[in-house]
């Protein structure tokens, strides 16, 4: 057991995974998540709609990513895999890619493993993103991934439960001196930007009773990045990044609460 | 991205729902147009309404399908509701199960389907009836579906949940049992109690170290487990720890086994806390009884002497300083310090390892002779012992200890084959521990063992802080002395050397004087023989030389018919230098002083040299054209022979002859006898045509006598007293104006 990660189970607590799975219409949940997930649904209507959002975002971004020849992921905080995991996505696409899994979540973990034995393209590592080295280390023992040629690294909705004291930048800066030239990173976070003020204070009451969550500027969420270059329409609210068709787009596409950006790290000039 | 819908988009072949539509190609033609509209529309639906895993294009895909497969179902002969339950199925697996997104799918079955993707020709009569049955149908696939799903994620959530438990819990047993393991299996000693003392677990080594079982020592308390004996402070430092004053302690204890036997460990205890508060500690012991008495032993030989077991110095001056310290006030301490007479020439002449051995017997009577007393015996290294005498008691007279000490050491030695009697000498130190140090009175027993040797051996010698003070003062005059040379502190005084026949000053004695800062005008008797000890006697020599050199020339040149003499003493030291006659001949030189006004007074015994022949130098500085004198004569033991063959000028006769020449005649036999050695002195002294200086001259009546007696020269109180060169100065002065 990595030290860092919880000792015991308390299944009369809610887990974030589960939460996520039930607001994705999922049955990989209990009473209890529910219950917190109905709580939050009541404060923060749309907050089903931002994960749903979410969701959709990093399935295009997926696609983005396969369509520029990339095989092999590195998703961190990958939830429960519900339904449209990265690994469905990838390998729908190209059967060869292969998909590392990364969760603090012993529960999503577990469940991972459950549903993907047996796939031996997919990884499942229990981990947290606060040790980006650990997570790099077992990666690598792994064996899925090749660190020398380019892939994707997934934080989809997972560094806002970074707080700043534990360093998010240097986290994500590890993250990315790991990869290949030619990789790509792909973030979405909650933000307070372009919020209106009770969503804000609702979001604040959430904070409470789920999982710690640290909303942050645009101009931060681009800092993520680094010196990558970061693919049009640069970081922006979920919904308008590159979707599948104009139709598909909310009216308030900032009503999601979450920006999403993709980046790919240039070979340096010279 | 990648699914823009083509124009072929619900092509049977690439249809991704897997809806075999070949079978019916008119029905297909025919329905596809009014479908595609109302696929696009369900799809735009299930999209808004719910979370759909699908690109637009591929949900579109998917639910023309769909449309396609329903159309065909409603006009199919025979009618039955059978595919519409494996759409309702297919729609759960294609996740799209958001209740909302159902209620849409049914109420457009009902309200626009067969108005929108039924062609008039194709709608059966019953086609309202066929439609609800549709509707049921999706329902019930659905809803089937939609339980089997949850059903099989609640089951799976539900073991996953499970199984990370079980996994945590795994990696905890494991832990627990790796600690266990650790805490069973340990060489070292383990034990666990409550903050009230009661011992919970022990592991065996523990117990074993201890020599009980582990049930044992269960009942038993840690308190039981301290002793009287423990080191100062321990059961406090206890107490302290599990009121959580320290968090851990590390202590060597000696444990009392059941046997009864006792093992040394290494004991390190710390403090459990839960929520703060003290709730455990932990013992951990490590069996140092090895360790312990190897320790023992080295600082056993650390602190005695190899050769004859005895405590050696450390030990000693470790016991005296404890001594010292916790003396109570007006308790005396003394100190017998015991030295071997002849130690080394025994060593020398039977060997070392006979010497050795003696020594080994030595130490042993001492320690056999004071045991009673308990005093403590120490050899200080070689034939050196002290005895610690630091009772308050009558019993403990450390004189009557050395007089036990000396007779036990005086009893005949048999080492070998010898006989040997042994003798020593003790210095004695007694004084209020209060009162001293144990440098101090080390440094005292040091100086009085001197003392007993000095007078004699065999024999003890007890401290008199007088004389101590006096030997100090001695040997702080010494330390001072270079220091004094340099700073200009010596000074000379002249005393007058006058002619016995005519009065008149013929010459002048140089005598050295100290002008000590602190003690004030010190005479030569009190430095010039430690002067000649440390050697620093040549240095002052050369001084007291130059500077008479100088007061001669200065007289010589004010009164050149005075032809004043001046007459330095030459130690013995100085006389053997090789460098003596250049020394000699620079200061005459630089002084400008002629040769023939510079006497140089040797005794007898620096003129024999100390190779027992006379000096080399002797010619030479004679044939400088000094002139030279042997001081106190008759005093040595004086080679007439040589006399004659040395180019010697004068003979200055010892005070003990002049003193002997007294005027009062209380014993008129001894004058008489000292009169004719005076007078066979001088006649001898005349036949080899030497000068004769009678010394100590105090009196008219010697002065009158010695002139009787044909002596040529005098000097003393009688004719003058040492005096500075100026009062010289005055009195030449004077005498050239008389
Ligand atoms: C909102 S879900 C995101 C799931 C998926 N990435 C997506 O975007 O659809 C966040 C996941 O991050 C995980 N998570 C939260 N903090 C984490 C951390 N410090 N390290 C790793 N995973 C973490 C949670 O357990 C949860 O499964």
């Amino acid at each position: 057991m990595p030290d860092g990660l919880p000792t015991e189970i308390d299944l009369t607590r809610p887990s974030a995974a589960r939460v996520y799975d039930y607001f994705l219409g999922g049955a990989h949940n209990f009473e209890i998540d529910r219950q917190l997930a109905e709580q939050i649904a009541s404060m923060t209507p749309n907050l089903a709609a931002t994960m749903r959002s979410g969701r959709e975002f990093l399935r295009r971004a997926v696609r983005v990513l396969l369509d520029a020849g990339i095989d092999q992921f590195l998703d961190i905080g990958s939830g429960i895999p519900t339904v449209g995991n990265v690994h469905e996505v990838a390998q729908g696409v190209n059967p060869k890619a292969r998909v590392v899994y990364v969760d603090i979540d012993p529960v999503a973990v577990a469940h991972s493993r459950e549903l993907l034995a047996g796939n031996e393209l997919t990884g499942v590592i229990h981990a947290d993103l606060r040790e980006p080295e650990r997570i790099l280390a077992e990666t690598r023992q792994l064996g899925l991934i090749d660190f020398s040629r380019p892939m994707g690294i997934l934080l989809a909705g997972v560094v806002h439960f970074i707080p700043d004291a534990d360093g998010p930048e240097a986290i994500l800066a590890t993250l990315r001196a790991a990869a290949a030239p030619g990789s790509f990173l792909v973030v979405s976070h909650s933000t307070f930007e372009d919020q209106p003020q009770e969503m804000l204070d609702a979001q604040r009451l959430s904070a409470r009773t789920a999982t710690e969550i640290t909303l942050r500027s645009r101009a931060q969420v681009t800092g993520f990045f680094g010196d990558w270059t970061v693919l049009e329409p640069g970081v922006v609210h979920m919904p308008l990044w590159r979707p599948d068709s104009p139709s598909e787009v909310d009216e308030h596409p900032e009503r999601f609460g979450a920006f999403g950006g993709v980046a790919r790290y240039d070979q340096p000039a010279g | 991205m990648a699914a823009v819908p083509d124009s072929a988009g619900v092509d049977a072949g690439r249809d991704p729902a897997g809806v075999d539509a070949g079978r019916d190609p008119a029905g297909v033609v025919a329905g596809r147009a009014d479908a595609q509209g109302y696929a696009a529309d369900w799809a735009r639906a299930v999209r808004r309404l719910g979370f759909v895993p699908l690109s637009v294009a591929e949900t579109e895909r998917l639910l023309l399908a769909h449309t396609i497969r329903l159309a065909q179902a409603v006009r199919a002969e025979p009618f039955t509701a059978h595919p519409a339950e494996e759409i309702g199925r297919a729609l759960v697996e294609a996740h799209l199960t958001e209740p909302q997104a159902l209620e849409w799918t049914l109420h457009a079955l009902g309200a626009t389907f067969g108005r929108r993707v039924l062609c008039d020709g194709e709608r059966p009569a019953d086609l309202a009836e066929r439609i609800a049955a549709v509707q049921g149908g999706l329902a019930a696939g659905f809803a089937r579906a939609l339980r089997d799903r949850t059903f099989s994620q609640q089951e799976r959530i539900a073991r996953s949940a499970w199984q990370a438990r079980d996994e945590v819990e795994q990696a905890l047993r494991e832990s627990e049992e790796r600690f266990r393991a650790v805490f069973t299996g340990a060489a070292i000693g383990i034990g666990i109690a409550g903050v009230d003392g009661r011992i919970i677990d022990v592991n065996q080594a523990f117990a074993d170290m201890l020599g009980y079982s582990i049930e044992e020592l269960r009942e038993i308390n840690v308190a039981a487990l301290f002793h009287a004996d423990d080191a100062a402070g321990m059961w406090e430092l206890y107490q302290e720890l599990i009121e959580g004053k320290h968090d851990a302690a590390r202590v060597e204890k000696r444990y009392h086994r059941k046997d009864g036997t006792v093992v040394w460990t290494d004991l390190a205890v710390s403090l459990i806390r839960h929520d703060g508060r003290p709730r455990f500690t932990v013992a951990m012991i490590e069996d140092i009884t090895e360790r312990y008495e190897l320790q023992q032993r080295l600082r056993f030989q650390a602190l005695h002497d190899p050769l004859t077991g005895l405590p050696n110095r450390t030990l000693f001056f470790e016991t005296l300083g404890r001594v010292l310290d916790t003396a109570d006030a007006g308790q005396r301490v003394g100190v017998c310090f015991l030295d071997l007479d002849g130690f080394k020439a025994i060593n020398d002449s039977l060997g070392h390892d006979l010497g050795d051995r003696l020594l080994v017997m030595i130490g042993r009577r001492l320690a056999a002779c004071v045991a009673d007393h308990g005093h403590l015996v120490a050899r200080m290294g070689g034939d050196e012992f002290v005895i610690l005498v630091d009772g308050g008691d009558d019993t403990d007279d450390p004189v009557a200890v050395a007089e036990a000490a000396l007779a036990a050491v005086a009893a005949p030695v048999h080492v070998g084959e010898h006989q040997l009697a042994v003798s020593a000498s003790v210095g004695i130190v007694q004084c209020p521990a209060s009162e001293t140090t144990a440098s101090e009175l080390m440094k005292a027993a040091d100086t009085t063992l001197y003392w007993a040797k000095a007078a004699g051996r065999g024999r003890w010698a007890v401290y008199d802080p007088e004389r101590g003070a006096r030997d100090i003062a001695r040997s702080a005059l010494v330390a001072g002395l270079p220091a004094a040379l340099e700073r200009g502190e010596f000074v000379l005084h002249y005393q007058p050397i006058v002619s016995l026949l005519e009065g008149t000053m013929l010459a002048v004695e140089a005598l050295v004087r100290w002008e000590h800062p602190e003690l004030g005008l010190i005479g030569p008797d009190r430095f010039i023989g430690l002067a000649e000890e440390t050697g620093l006697i040549v240095r002052l020599g050369e001084w007291v030389l130059r500077q008479a050199c100088e007061d001669a020339e200065r007289w010589w040149r004010e009164f050149p018919d005075a032809r004043l003499v001046v007459s330095v003493n030459l130690a013995a030291r100085q006389a053997d230098e090789p460098a003596i006659v250049d020394t000699v001949a620079d200061a005459l030189q630089t002084s400008g002083l002629p040769a023939e006004l510079l006497q140089l007074e040797l005794t007898e015994s620096a003129v024999m040299g100390s190779a027992g022949e006379p000096l080399r130098s002797l010619h030479r500085l004679a044939a400088l054209g000094v002139r030279l004198a042997v001081d106190d004569f008759g005093t040595g033991y004086s080679n007439l022979a040589y006399l004659r063959r040395l180019p010697i000028h004068c003979l200055k006769l010892a005070g003990p002859f002049v003193e002997g020449i007294r005027a009062d005649g209380t014993d008129v036999a001894a004058d008489h006898r000292d009169e004719r050695i005076v007078d066979a002195l001088v006649r001898l002294a005349h036949a080899l045509e030497l000068w004769v200086t009678a010394e100590a001259v105090e009196t008219g009546v010697q002065a009158e006598r010695l002139r009787a007696l044909r002596c040529d020269t005098g000097q003393g109180r009688y004719f003058g007293a040492p005096a500075s060169a100026d009062v010289i100065t005055a009195r030449l002065r004077g005498g050239a104006l008389a």
